[in-house]
C-alpha cells in the first residue's frame, strides 16, 4: 500500500542553515559602550569625523526610546549588553576569490555566490559578519568610472563623493537603530555611477551573518549621478541559532536628475534574527527610485523603504513581498514623501501569513498642500494561510492641496480549502498546493525580478511552505 | 452480480455523511475498464457528492463500505496519492487558483508523478499540451492565464477535461461536465472525451441530460436516488427518463417501492 510521508518540519533544508567554526582576529567583545566605539574606530582606522559620527550616533542611540508603542513589545527582547558588535577577521576586502581565506570561501562557494558573480553579474560584494571578505567589480564596469566597494574603502578613497551625501538621506537620529548603525557601522558598499553611465547587469552584494550574539551594521551609500542606470541586489542569510542575533542596516540612494536606481532584497533570515533595517532614497528631477523587497524570515523585521521625491517628475516605487512563517512578524512597508510637483508614487506589498505568523504593512504618504501634479497608487494584499495567522494595515496617507491623486486598495485572501482539494485532485500534495497557491499570489510581482532572483524566492516560499504543512 | 474485476473502480456498500447527516446510503457500483458509465439522477440525490467521496474530499466521513481502486482500498488516501494511482475528478464547479497558469499548473501535476530528482522536458511538455489543446479547441494563449480565473462556464469545463488528457487517468469522474456547454462546445468537448476512450480506462459520467449521451455513448447508465443505485440499464434507460422523468423509477425501484416489495 502506497502511503506518503509527510514532510518533517523539525529538518531545516534551507540552503544558508550551516555555520562552520571561525577564530576571528579583531572582536570588539560583548556589550556596547563607547570603547566600543573606540575600538572599532581603531580596527578600521576611520578618520576623525567618521569616529565623531560614530559617537553622535551612540548618543542619539542612547536618547532615542524603542518604538514598541507603535511596533511590537517584541523588541524589547533584544539585550543590546548582550549583542558583539564588532567581528572579523581581516579589513580589507581580497579582489580574487583565491585570495580569501578557505573558511570565509566556502560558505560563500556553498551559498552559490562566485558562480551567480560568473554568471550574471556586473560585481559581488561578500560580507561575512563585519567586514566584506571579498569585493569585485568586472573589469568592464570599472573601465567606465564606476566604484563598487565596501563603504570603509569609500570613506577614505572618495571623500569628495561620500561625505556630501553620508548621513544626509538617513540623518543618523532618523530613529534608534539608524542611531545604532551610525555609531558601529561596519561593511556595506559604496557605489558611483558617473553621469550617463548604464551599467548593464547588475551588482550584488551578500550579507552572512555566521556568529553567534552578533550584531550586522552594514552601511550602504549609492550615488547614481544624472542620467545614469543601476540595479543593485542584495541577499542575507544567517544560520539558526538559540540566541537573537541583530541586523540593523542602512541603505542610502542618491538618484540625479534623471537616473534610475532599482534595489532588489531577498532576504532569508533564521528565525531568530531581529532585521531592523533603515532604507531610503532621494529621487532629483525626473529620477526613480524603485524598492523591490521581499521579506522571507527573520523573527521580526520592521523595514519601511522610503523614496523623498525632490525634484519635479520624479517616481518612486516600492514592491514588496513579506512572508510571515509562524511566530514570525514582518513588519513592512513604505514612505513616499513627495516634495516637489509632478511626482509620482507606487506602492505594491503582498504578505503572507502562515500558521501564527503576522504580517503588518505600514505605509506613510505624503503629499504636502502647495504641490500640484502628484499621484500616489497604494495596493496592499494580504494572504492568510491559517486561521491563527494575522493581518494588519496601517495606511497613513495624508495627502493635501487641489490636483493631487490618490488610490489606495487593500485586500485579505484565503487559500480555502475547496481550492487545496481540487489541486490535490490533480495529483499535487497539500504542501506543493499551498506553494503553488502562494506563488501564484505573488506571482505578478515576481515577474517583476531578475530570472534568477524570481527562481530562488520561488525555492524560498517552497521551502516555507514545505515546512509548514503536515 | 458479477465478480468484481480487479481492474474496476468499485464501490461497495458505500455509506456516507456531512456531519451527522447521511448523503450516501448503501451505494454499490462497479466501473470496469474500458467502459463508460452514466448516473441520472434527482438535484441532490448525492451524485457529486458521490464523485467527491470517491476523490477523497475532507468534509466527508465514510460511515461504511468501500471505494477500491484496481482491487485495493483508496479510502485511507490523501487526494493526491488517489490522484497520482489514476483517478480524476472533473468538477461540476472547478476552483479558481489565482496566479497559476493553466500551464504551470498541469506542469506541476505532471511533475508530481515523476519520481523525485526527474524533471519534466519542457518541449515535449509543450507540444502535448498544445496538441490537446488544439484539439478540444482552447486557445493557446490560455497556457498563460490563471487557472479557471474569469473563465466562462463552457471554458472551465474544456479545461477540465484539457487537464484530463493531459494527465490520462485511468479512472475519471466526469461530474456534469456538460452543464453550461453550447452545442458546438458539446460536440468539441465530447469528442474530446471519445478520444479518450479505450480499454485503459474507465469512466463514470453525471449528466442531467440525455443528449450527453447521444454523443458519448455509455455501456450501463444508472439511476441514483437518495443515495443509492436504485436502478440500472442500457443506454435506452437515459431516453425513458428523458421522455418520463424520474418518478418511475422511484416509485419502482426507490425507497418506497424496495419496502413494498
Ligand atoms: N457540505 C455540505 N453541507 C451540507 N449538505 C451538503 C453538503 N454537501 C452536500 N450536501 C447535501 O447533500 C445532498 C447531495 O448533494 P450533491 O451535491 O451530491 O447532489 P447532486 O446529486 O450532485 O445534485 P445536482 O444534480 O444538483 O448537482 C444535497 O442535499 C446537499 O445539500
Ligand atoms: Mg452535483
Amino acid at each position: 500500500m502506497s502511503t506518503e510521508t509527510k514532510p518533517d518540519i523539525d529538518i531545516d533544508r534551507s540552503v544558508g542553515d550551516f555555520r562552520y567554526e571561525m577564530d576571528y582576529a579583531f572582536d570588539a567583545g560583548v556589550g556596547l559602550t563607547e570603547a566600543t566605539i573606540d575600538y572599532i574606530s581603531d580596527v578600521k582606522g576611520d578618520p576623525d569625523w567618521v569616529r565623531a559620527f560614530r559617537k553622535e550616533g551612540y548618543r542619539k542611540f542612547l536618547e532615542k526610546p524603542m518604538p514598541t508603542h507603535w511596533a511590537t513589545k517584541d523588541l524589547e527582547s533584544i539585550v543590546f549588553e548582550n549583542i558583539r558588535y564588532y567581528l572579523s577577521q581581516g579589513q580589507i576586502p581580497k579582489r580574487t576569490w583565491d585570495e580569501v581565506p578557505d573558511d570565509i570561501k566556502r560558505t560563500f562557494e556553498r551559498l552559490g555566490i562566485p558562480e551567480q558573480e560568473r554568471k550574471f553579474l556586473s560585481g559581488v560584494e561578500a560580507q561575512f559578519d563585519s567586514e566584506a571578505a571579498y569585493s569585485n567589480i568586472k573589469a568592464a564596469v570599472g573601465e567606465q568610472g564606476v566604484i563598487f566597494v565596501g563603504s570603509s574603502e569609500g570613506l577614505k578613497e572618495h571623500p569628495e563623493i561620500f561625505k556630501k551625501w553620508f548621513g544626509k538621506v538617513i540623518p543618523s537620529g532618523d530613529n534608534k537603530f539608524s542611531a545604532l548603525n551610525s555609531a558601529v557601522f561596519s561593511g556595506g558598499s559604496f557605489i558611483y555611477v558617473p553621469p550617463g553611465v548604464k551599467v548593464k547587469h547588475p551588482l550584488q552584494a551578500y550579507f552572512r551573518i555566521n556568529a553567534q550574539n552578533f550584531g550586522q551594521f552594514e552601511r550602504t551609500l549609492i550615488i547614481v549621478d544624472e542620467g545614469a542606470e543601476l540595479t543593485y541586489m542584495e541577499g542575507c542569510t544567517a544560520p539558526k541559532f538559540e540566541t537573537a542575533t541583530l541586523h540593523s542596516a542602512v541603505v542610502e540612494l542618491v538618484a540625479m536628475k534623471g537616473a534610475k536606481i532599482q534595489y532588489i532584497t531577498v532576504q532569508n533570515w533564521s528565525s531568530n534574527v531581529f532585521n531592523l533595517v533603515t532604507k531610503r532614497g532621494i529621487a532629483h528631477e525626473d529620477a526613480e527610485v524603485k524598492w523591490i523587497d521581499c521579506n522571507i524570515g527573520s523573527r521580526l523585521t520592521m523595514k519601511y523603504p522610503g523614496v523623498v521625491m525632490k525634484g519635479k517628475g520624479a517616481r518612486g516605487e516600492v514592491v514588496s513581498i513579506a512572508l510571515a512563517g509562524d511566530g514570525q512578524h514582518q513588519d513592512t512597508g513604505a514612505k513616499m514623501i513627495h516634495a516637489a510637483d509632478n511626482t509620482t508614487s507606487n506602492i505594491i506589498s503582498k504578505s503572507i501569513s502562515l500558521g501564527t505568523g503576522r504580517s503588518t504593512y505600514r505605509g506613510m504618504v505624503h503629499v504636502p498642500k502647495h504641490l500640484k501634479g502628484c499621484k500616489n497608487n497604494t495596493e496592499c494584499d494580504a494572504l492568510l494561510i491559517n486561521t491563527n495567522s494575522r493581518t494588519d494595515t496601517y495606511p497613513a496617507i495624508s495627502v493635501r492641496g487641489q490636483g493631487n491623486a490618490v488610490q489606495h486598495e487593500a485586500s485579505v485572501s484565503q487559500i480555502s480549502s475547496e481550492q487545496i482539494f481540487y489541486m490535490q485532485q490533480r495529483g499535487l500534495s497539500e504542501a506543493a498546493a499551498m506553494s503553488l497557491a502562494v506563488n501564484g499570489f505573488v506571482n505578478d510581482l515576481v515577474q517583476q525580478f531578475p530570472m534568477e532572483y524570481s527562481v530562488e524566492l520561488k525555492r524560498l516560499i517552497d521551502l516555507e511552505m514545505e515546512g509548514s504543512v503536515g | 452480480m458479477s465478480a468484481h474485476s480487479s481492474s474496476s473502480l468499485s464501490i461497495r456498500d458505500l455509506h456516507a455523511s456531512i456531519g451527522d447527516k447521511p448523503i450516501l446510503k448503501g451505494l454499490t457500483l462497479d466501473i470496469p475498464k474500458g467502459e463508460v458509465h452514466a448516473i441520472m439522477g434527482k438535484n441532490g440525490a448525492g451524485k457529486s457528492t458521490l464523485a467527491k467521496i470517491m476523490a477523497g474530499h475532507p468534509d466527508y466521513t465514510v460511515t461504511s463500505g468501500d471505494v477500491l481502486l484496481d482491487g485495493e482500498s483508496i479510502l485511507g488516501l490523501e487526494p493526491d496519492v488517489r490522484a497520482r494511482l489514476g483517478l480524476f475528478l472533473a468538477f461540476q464547479y472547478p476552483m479558481e487558483i489565482p496566479g497559476v497558469t493553466i500551464a504551470n499548473f498541469i506542469r506541476a501535476a505532471l511533475q508530481a508523478r515523476l519520481p523525485e530528482g526527474e524533471e519534466l522536458e519542457a518541449t515535449d511538455y509543450y507540444a502535448k499540451l498544445y496538441a490537446k489543446m488544439d484539439a478540444l479547441s482552447v486557445p493557446r494563449n490560455f497556457t498563460s492565464r490563471s487557472v479557471n480565473e474569469g473563465f466562462s462556464g463552457g471554458e472551465k469545463k474544456r479545461c477540465e477535461i484539457l487537464q484530463m488528457a493531459m494527465l490520462e487517468p485511468s479512472y475519471a469522474v466526469l461530474d456534469e461536465t456538460d452543464s453550461g456547454l453550447d452545442i458546438d462546445a458539446l460536440k468539441i468537448v465530447s469528442a474530446g472525451v471519445n478520444a479518450l476512450r479505450g480499454p485503459n480506462i474507465g469512466m463514470l459520467v453525471i449528466t442531467h441530460y440525455q443528449r450527453l449521451l447521444d454523443y458519448i455513448v455509455p455501456d450501463k447508465v444508472h439511476v441514483m436516488s437518495e443515495g443509492r443505485i436504485i436502478h440500472s440499464g442500457d443506454k435506452d434507460l437515459a431516453l425513458k427518463l428523458e421522455a418520463q422523468g424520474y418518478d418511475w423509477v422511484e416509485k419502482e425501484f426507490g425507497e418506497s417501492g424496495t419496502k413494498a416489495a
